[in-house]
């Protein structure tokens, strides 16, 4: 987007937030289009606040190659999108948007917005995906960090069409992500067991019920690759097929594989 | 608030000390505690430490004057292989360490590494030895005939700066405050999610007193903005948090201060609740008063004074530049939303200061309640020009001068300022540009 035209847009949001700040209600759309009947052009609070969920998400992708990205800004920014889905999930207007946007050409959109998808029972809970996998790259946080890094890029090939529908790892009660976790925690273990039945022991413990072991091992090879990037990468993954992405990695992941077992 | 009448502060200008380069951007200025010194830290590393020079009768118009005194390069750039990140050498923090002897002390401090640095003046150099002659060369001692004491002869005055020590790895985020005791003998550093205390002498080890790390970084919410040791008990600290919250701690309740003694917060105002609002409402800056009754905090809008006794809400509150809540939005998309403005006492804790954009800065006088804004730029700084009030105006009656909120320069911010110890000389940083202005009108404080 131009950067006039972005510009542009957001004096129009400044406008648009201080007006809707004082009637953030449920029923509060009607009283702002109802007041702002007056002002040509000036988009609905929903779409403003859309437009600022996208502004934000961007900022949160945006990381430096090279010097560590500001953690307050990450954690402001991240409070802020939090924030704004949970008001968009007490409006009902996150039903709204997903069926509204169908097709190819808003995925990303889909897809980012998803990235706040909640069922209800986590809502109360607020988890956000991992932002900051950057920051738990000291010695203490290895484990957990690449955790969040495998979540943070693995995808899915279906386009959920369901709000329900599970797209990140994230989404799922804190079960699951025990058991995910366990899974990996199993690998690394094994690791470092050095067995020499090692891909055995891989295999046979992880829980399949969520993932496909390609799945984790790919996020895990494309990890690597893009290596502090992950989420500035991340819409382009989801726009792509994500098989192709298996099918491409396929190599490394023998070559993985035989890394493994030689250990 | 709106104040017309006129103002009770006027500031001459006295000195204007300028820097080309672009790496001379100016990231931190402090005073030492006589207010003789004054250090600056910019964007490449390098400290750069003026000297008062000293009043006299010969050249009055001299008196006051802030000439270099010393540079030195005090961090590198540094490369965290672990992490494949760039440590930059930016200067975020200097403190002086209260004078002990004739040599003066002061921490440095980048995002990870602080230093201390040791700064001595030599102005006499021996003459004379037995041995070796004045080039240094080793004599032919079949020449020596009588042996001399070596005396001590003035010479042209050397500023040397040296390292003493390097407190390293230490710290996990970004240090973004440092603070030393009022025992003289231990200091504290904060990043983001943690605070450890040190001692001077020891560089191998610290102690963690804070730790807001959760266990699952996914729960982050809040992080440390701020940190200071109170100036008188040498017990308590404070620090401030990106959701506005102030903690006083209390090192003789444990260990570990993650529980505070007090919580300083003030409710949200319903009315003006936005998006925004946990954003504005991070504190950037926390100071206690000289007297250390109070503590100064600035967030995105305001500046505000705590009673240490009173949690419940600030005794006073101003507002800096209201003009720019209905621009929140463009604040947060070009990112200015996020910038860390500074603040600071007066020698007397009666008069605040902290900086705005457009090269703006604000000064209010608690006891009067009036404010004023003045500008730091080159144009209406002329050696012994006084500053002229500006105004901001957000729409109605325009007058003469008067900027408008649009027409505001934020690439121009004033994040940093000092004021003198016990007079009312003021340092601003102005991007590359360090301005110190004097109060021409009352050498002693109001």
């Amino acid at each position: 987007m131009g950067e006039e035209e972005g510009l542009h847009q957001t004096q129009l949001l400044d406008t648009m937030f201080v007006r809707g700040l004082k009637r953030k209600c449920f029923d509060g759309e009607e009283d702002i289009e109802g007041t702002l009947a007056g002002f040509k052009a000036i988009p609905s609070y929903n779409l403003q606040r859309q437009s600022l969920l996208d502004m934000s998400l961007v900022k949160l992708q945006l990381c430096h190659m090279l010097v560590e990205p500001n953690l307050c800004r990450s954690v402001l920014i991240a409070n802020t999108v939090r924030q704004i889905q949970e008001e968009m999930t007490q409006d009902g207007t996150w039903q709204m948007i997903n069926t509204q946007s169908a097709g190819q050409t808003s995925l990303d959109r889909l897809v980012s917005t998803d990235i706040l998808c909640r069922s209800s029972k986590e809502q109360a809970e607020g988890k956000l995906v991992p932002v900051y996998s950057t920051f738990t790259k000291d010695c203490e946080g290895t484990q957990s960090q690449d955790n969040s890094e495998i979540m943070s890029t693995v995808t899915s090939p279906q386009v959920p069409k369901n709000l329900q529908s599970n797209m990140w790892e994230m989404e799922n009660p804190q079960e699951n992500r025990g058991n995910f976790q366990k899974s990996l925690d199993q690998i690394f273990e094994t690791l470092e067991n050095k067995s020499p039945n090692t891909v055995e022991d891989l295999f046979s413990e992880v829980d399949n019920s969520y993932y496909d072991l390609d799945t984790v091992l790919t996020g895990m090879m494309s990890n690597t690759k893009m290596g502090h990037c992950d989420l500035e990468t991340f819409p382009s993954q989801t726009s792509t097929n994500s098989k192709s992405n298996c099918k491409s990695d396929l190599n490394e992941l023998d070559h993985i594989v035989e890394i493994l077992v030689e250990s | 608030m709106t104040f017309t009448s006129p103002q009770k502060i006027v500031l001459e200008v006295l000195y204007l000390k300028t820097n080309k380069n672009w790496s001379d951007i100016i990231s931190t200025v402090e005073f030492n505690h006589t207010g003789e010194l004054l250090a600056t830290g910019d964007k490449g590393g390098r400290v750069v430490i003026f000297q008062r020079e000293p009043e006299s009768k010969n050249e009055p118009y001299n008196q006051g004057e802030y000439n270099v005194y010393s540079t030195f390069q005090s961090h590198e750039p540094e490369f965290d292989y672990l992490k494949s990140l760039e440590i930059e050498e930016k200067i975020n923090k200097i403190k002086w360490l209260p004078q002990q002897n004739a040599a003066h002390s002061l921490l440095s401090t980048n995002d990870k590494t602080i230093k201390l640095w040791k700064v001595t003046e030599r102005d006499k150099r021996p003459e004379g030895y037995n041995l070796k002659d004045e080039e240094g060369k080793l004599k032919d001692l079949s020449t020596v005939t009588s042996l001399q004491v070596p005396v001590l002869k003035p010479m042209d005055l050397m500023v040397e700066v040296t390292p003493r020590r390097i407190f390293a790895n230490g710290h996990t985020y970004h240090v973004n405050s440092i603070s030393v005791n009022s025992d003289c003998e231990t200091y504290m550093s904060a990043d983001d999610l943690r605070i450890n205390l040190w001692h001077l002498a020891i560089t191998d080890r610290s102690f963690n007193i804070v730790d807001i790390k959760p266990a699952n970084m996914e729960d982050l919410t809040e992080v440390i903005t701020a940190s200071e040791f109170h100036p008188h008990h040498c017990n308590l600290f404070v620090y401030s948090s990106s959701k506005g919250s102030l903690r006083l701690c209390d090192m003789r309740a444990s260990a570990l201060c993650d529980k505070h003694s007090k919580l300083f917060e003030e409710p949200e105002d319903p009315s003006n609740r936005s998006f925004f609002s946990e954003i504005i409402s991070s504190v950037s800056d926390v100071k206690f008063s000289h007297s250390g009754r109070y503590m100064l905090t600035r967030d995105y809008l305001t500046v505000k004074v705590w009673d240490l006794n009173m949690e419940t809400k600030p005794i006073e509150t101003y507002q800096v530049h209201d003009y720019l809540r209905s621009k929140l939005c463009s604040l947060y998309e070009n990112d200015c939303i996020f910038d860390k403005f500074e603040c600071a006492w007066n020698g007397s804790d009666s008069v605040i200061m902290t900086g705005a954009y457009n090269n703006f800065f604000r000064m209010f006088d608690r006891n009067t309640k009036r404010d004023v804004t003045l500008e730091a730029s080159r144009e209406s700084s002329k050696p012994r020009a006084i500053l002229k009030p500006r105004r901001v105006c957000v729409g109605g009656k325009r007058r003469k001068d008067d900027i408008s909120v649009d027409s505001l320069d934020f690439t121009k911010k004033i994040l940093h300022t000092a004021w003198h110890p016990t007079e009312n000389i003021i340092a601003i940083a102005a991007t590359n540009n360090l301005y110190i202005f004097q109060d021409k009108v009352n050498s002693e404080m109001h």
